[in-house]
Parts: C-alpha cells; structure tokens; sequence
C-alpha cells in the first residue's frame, strides 16, 4: 500500500501547456504515472505532443476522463484560483507546486479546503510519490525504491537527500510527501501523519521539519497522545539568525518563535529519534528497522 | 518586505489613523527646518529597519533648539546597534521629526497572521509602551486575541469588544473603533503579513494617535502593489544581498567563515547546520535554486569572495531535475572567470554525479570533491582553519 496515490491515480495536469508544465509532463509519465488530460483555459480541444487531451476546465477535464488527482503549475498570481477550481471539481488529491503564492489567497483556500474532501498536498513544493507506482510533482524519481518508510517535509532538496540516504542504506518509501515551505499549506504533518499510521505497508516516518510555524510542536503533541508507529525527525535551522526569511517564506523565526532548538527539545520529550545532523537520517532509520525485524 | 516607520505611517493617514505631525529629513540643515515647522517640544526618531530603537539611544525627545541640534548631531550619519540589528549595526541616514504628544494613556494593537489556524488574529493591550513579549511575560491577562471570520474578516463587534477591553469609554469608544478599523484596512488592502501599533496613545485633548508604526508586507503579494516599489530603501539591505537579490539568489549574510553554495532553501539550512555541528561556523545562506546555471554559479563565486571572512568554500548540490554534469559544468566555466582565492569543496549527488566527478577531475582546477555530507563538511571546516 502507500497513502493518497498509487497505480490507480488518474492524473490532471493544469498549466499543462506552460514551461514547467510541459517538462514536468513528461517526466511524470517516463516514471509511469497515469497522467490523463491537462488543463490550460483557451486551449481546450487540442492535445499536447504527447498526445494529452487539453480541456478548458478541471470540471470537464474530469468528467471526460475520470480524474482523481491533479497538479498545478501555474504561475503565483493565478494559482490560489486554480486550486479553488480543482476543489470545486470534486478531486480527491490536489498538488500544488508553485511558489510565491500570496499568504491572503491561501487564507481563502484554506478554509475552502477544510470544507471540502480534497486533500491539498503545497504549495510551494515538489510533490508527492508513491515509489514505483505513482509520482505527482518534480522530484527526481530514480532516487526513490519501494518500500516501508513514510517520508514527510517541509523542504524539497533536503529531502531527496534524506530520501536517497535511505536507499543507500537498503530501505525503500512507500510514499513521500513535500507538504511545503509557505505559512500556510493544505496539509500539514498532523493531517499526515494519522494516514501513515493506518498503511499497513509504513513501518517508519521520517519528518523533515524547520524553523518558523509551529507545525512540529503540533507533531509533538500528536506523538504525545500516542502513535503507534516510530518517527526520525530533523529540524533544520538550528543556525538560522531570527526574524530573516530562509529561502521559504514559512522559514522564519518570529518574536522569538518557532526555533529549532525548542522544536527539537518538544519532538525528543514527546519520544521522537531527533538527529543532530542532517547526514545521519539514514543511519538513525537503519537502527531502528534493523532493531524491529 | 519592510518599510519605514514614516512610510507606514503614510500609509496609516490614507487609511484615516491618526499619527502625529511629521516630516522626514536627510540632512542638519533640513532638520533644523523641520523642527522649526513642528514645534518644540518634538521627537527625534532614527529611521532604520530594526526594532529596539528606544533602547539603543534612537528615539529623543527634546524641548528646546539646543537639545534639537545636539540629538540630530547624535544620530544623523551614526551608526545603532540594537538587539535586532546584529553586531554589525544600522547607519542612520534618515530621521523623523515630529511633535511630541501630550500622553494620558498608552495601548497596544498589533495584527498578524495565526499560521495555526490560518487566519489574521488581531491582539490588544492596555498595558501599550512596551514590546509585547515582555507584556506577555509580565501580564499575559492583558493581552486579548480577536480572530477574524474565515471569509468575512474582522466585524464591527469585535472592534467594539477590542475598545471596551482596553477600557475606552464614552465619546472616545467611536474613535477607537474607527481607529482599529482602519488598522485592519491597513493589514487587508496592503497584503501585510504585520500590522503594529505599539504605543496607540490617548492624548491629554482625548484623542487617539498611533505614536509608532510597523508595517511588513508580504513578499509574495508585492506583484499587485507597484505602490510599494518606491519605498524599497536599499540604503537598509547589505550591500551583498542587494547583490544577490538582483541575481535572483537567496543569499544571507552571517559571521562565520565557510562560505556555502546550495540548491534548495532547506538543504542550504541543513548544510550551514551540519557546518556547527562539527564545529566550524558558515559565512552565509545561500540558496542557488533551481537552475544552477553557470551564470548562477559565477554570481555565487562572486558573492561569496566578497565577504572578507570567507576562507573555504563548500558547494553542496543535488541534482534532481538539475543534472550534476551540467552542475559541474557551470563551476568549471565559472572559474574560468572568477578569481577563487580560497580552497573549494564540492559535493554532487544525484542525477549524473559520476559523470559529474570526471568532468571536475580532468578539469585542471583543483579541487576536494567529496562523497558524503559529513566528510564535505569536516573538509570544509579543516581547510578554513588552516
């Protein structure tokens, strides 16, 4: 198994037609995922190269093809109104990879969301994969290998470096999600972190986290109350200088608030295997799995 | 993005809050003019983007021309250091000059976005003057938290609730519900990510007067206000990040003196941490993004050889979409035409990383190529001391 996506997903592409969109496209579709029609308003009619039906709409894209997913990469000015119609058109996982969306357009998303079923996976990350089944966004797929560990961040980089120190060390994912570096994301690790509880095929989660928000403190809490499935953690930013914005525009330290050192103190307390550096995730994952079987 | 406290308090007349008489000067002699325009006694605030001018000397309050002159000789062309400023400090070229205000009472107001419940929540005080963590730490009961309704905003009532809570009462409710309205109009029309107020005074006259002003606004909203273009001040931003930020990179400056070159926001994070793990201490953050193109890299060369602190350099990238060859590539080219005065550590993952080696191997430059993060991190470290 493996949570929200797998070989069954059906994939909407809007802002198929764009730069981004194009690349990404085909990418998505070498790794072997379902990508069945792409969006882009004007454009309906037509197919891409790959032979990709366009619509105009995510509503009749759905309807003509059966639909359950759908990515977005359209530029930050227009993207909170294309994730609004992919909620509004009923599909179940939405992901959303661009960046620079405005923090008042995610507020009305937001709480759009949380009435809705759709799950928002972002902004402003790469994606979702469900390793040799499934992958929605633009991380590098030959690094992933099917497997028991769950992966979640709030970096993207940071953790296809995570995720291919697992692999080196003989482990595979069953599915990692970027959840994303803004204030606000669709979903974050709380939300996640009960659906990897449930898949039979995750042993492990690793957790990605950094400065700014309190997203990990909301982790700690969870762990507290009892999970039942153990979790490594990295927090990253434990040199970050407060009230400066580090690449993310959720990473930052405010009033004091949301440093790595007091998110790391909270996940240790709560029973969370916290690594000191980024180099030894792999290593800390091995332990543990080696020490279960 | 931040502004001055003059430009947000333009911003706060446009949205009908009251804010004292002012003017902002460069110079003694406009100063002196201005001084003279507002009246004695008056305040003397230095214009820089840092909070804890009170307490670094960057506010005074004069009563007399005498005293005007000295304070504007004290501050104009000085450097502050306040506990937001780093060791380095802010020069001041820029002061405001307005009347003083006759105080009876002082509240504070300040509206900022919950990211726990994605909604702006507005805060209040009667106990106004000084910051709000030291509020918060002394009396946490007066302080209240209003959230605005998802969709709708902040309501009329809650403005209403706001003013009876920081003890207003008759003839004076109405302006401080007008007063508090327009805050939020502030934080709403302009896409700030903080609106504050601290302190809103009463006056002796009965009147409500924000005294101070913060505005930050979201950069990721700064393509539907051309408005604030024109206030950028590029005085405030180190000159190498202004650099930077014309390249599109994602630099900050630090103290140390291994300099970092990343791809992504959070691996660059991870890489300045790894970096005091093991003892050493980073020069900067620096986020090359995606591209990673040769033209990036140079740039970053460049950026990182102009801190004077820099004595090794530690380039830590992984390839994903970006192919390491091309990576490798871009430094080769790059050094072609930026002077490397410090020993370069490099460590390519990823997509084509071996192919990667090879091109940095038969390069000709020399360079420490290593495997893992760990050992690019102790190198790093070792050759910085040295």
């Amino acid at each position: 198994m493996s949570i929200l996506v797998d070989e069954n997903t059906r994939v909407i592409v809007q802002g198929i037609t764009g730069k981004e969109g194009t690349f990404h496209t085909e990418k998505m579709i070498e790794y072997g995922t379902r990508v069945v029609a792409g969006v882009t308003p004007g454009k309906g009619g037509k197919k891409t190269d790959f032979g990709i039906p366009i619509f105009n709409t995510v509503k009749e894209a759905k309807l003509s093809t059966g639909a359950n997913a759908s990515v977005i990469f359209v530029p930050p000015k227009f993207a909170a109104d294309a994730i609004l119609e992919a909620i509004d058109a009923g599909i179940e996982v939405v992901v959303c990879i661009t960046e620079g969306i405005p923090a008042n357009d995610m507020i009305k998303v937001y709480h759009r969301l949380k009435e809705s079923k759709t799950w928002l996976i972002g902004p402003n990350c790469p994606g979702i994969i469900s390793p040799g089944k499934c992958k929605i966004g633009i991380m590098p797929g030959f690094i992933h290998r099917p497997g028991c560990v769950g992966v979640i961040s709030r970096s993207g980089t940071l953790t296809y470096e995570a995720v291919s120190q697992i692999t080196a060390r003989g482990f595979g994912q069953s599915t990692c999600i970027g959840i994303g570096g803004d204030p606000i994301v669709g979903s974050r690790f709380v939300d996640l972190l009960p659906l990897f509880e449930q898949d039979r095929e995750t042993d492990l989660i690793v957790l990605i986290g950094e400065i700014g928000g309190n997203a990990e403190e909301e982790v700690a809490k969870l762990v507290k109350k009892g999970y039942s499935k153990p979790i490594v953690a990295y927090i990253a930013g434990i040199t970050a200088p407060p009230g400066r914005r580090m690449g993310h525009a959720g990473a930052i330290i405010m009033g004091g608030k949301g440093t790595a050192r007091e998110k790391i103190n909270l996940l240790r307390d709560a029973g969370v295997t916290v690594v000191d550096s980024p180099a030894m995730i792999g290593e800390a994952v091995e332990k543990i799995l080696k020490g279960n079987v | 993005m931040n502004i001055h406290e003059y430009q947000a308090k333009n911003i706060f007349r446009r949205f009908g809050v009251r804010v004292p008489n002012g003017r902002v000067v460069f110079t003694k002699e406009m100063a002196i003019e201005a001084i003279r325009e507002v009246g004695l006694p008056c305040a003397i605030k230095a214009q820089i983007h840092a909070g804890g001018r009170g307490k670094s000397g960057g506010i005074k309050i004069v009563e007399d021309i005498d005293e005007a002159v000295k304070a504007v000789d004290e501050l104009l062309g000085k450097e502050i250091v306040t506990y937001q400023t780093g060791k380095r400090g802010k020069i001041v070229s820029k002061l405001l000059i307005e009347e003083a205000v006759r105080i009876k009472k002082e509240y504070y107001v300040g509206i900022v976005l919950d990211r726990q419940k994605a909604l702006p929540v507005m805060m209040v005080s009667p106990e106004g003057g000084v910051e709000i963590e030291e509020i918060a730490r002394r009396s946490p009961e007066s302080i209240r938290k209003f959230y605005a309704f998802p969709g709708y905003g902040f309501q009329q009532f809650q403005f209403r609730e706001m003013t009876y809570f920081l003890g207003l009462s008759g003839s004076q409710c109405k302006k401080c519900v007008s007063v508090l309205t327009g805050l939020y109009n502030v934080y709403r029309r302009s896409d700030a990510t903080l609106v504050e107020v601290n302190p809103l005074v009463l006056t002796e006259e009965g009147e409500l007067i924000a005294i101070d002003a913060k505005i930050n606004i979201d950069d990721n909203a700064l393509f539907r206000h051309p408005e604030y273009e024109e206030m950028v001040d590029e005085s405030e931003i180190d000159p190498l990040e202004l650099e930077a930020s014309r390249y599109k990179l994602n630099y900050i400056r630090l103290d140390g003196n291994v300099g970092c070159m990343v791809n992504g926001a959070g691996l660059a994070m991870a890489t300045m941490d790894i970096i005091k793990y093991y003892g050493g201490e980073p020069a900067n953050f620096l986020d090359i993004g995606g591209i990673a193109s040769a033209d990036t890299i140079a740039h970053g060369f460049e950026l990182l050889m102009s801190d004077k602190n820099v004595r090794a350099v530690l380039i830590n990238i992984f390839g994903g979409i970006v192919r390491c060859d091309r990576v490798a590539n871009g430094i080769v080219s790059a050094l072609e035409n930026v002077d490397m005065k410090v020993p370069l550590v490099i460590r390519l993952r990823g997509t084509n990383a071996e192919i990667a080696r090879d091109i940095l191997n038969k390069s000709g430059f020399s360079f420490n190529v290593c495997e893992t993060l760990d050992e690019a991190a102790k190198l790093a470290i070792d050759l910085a001391k040295s």
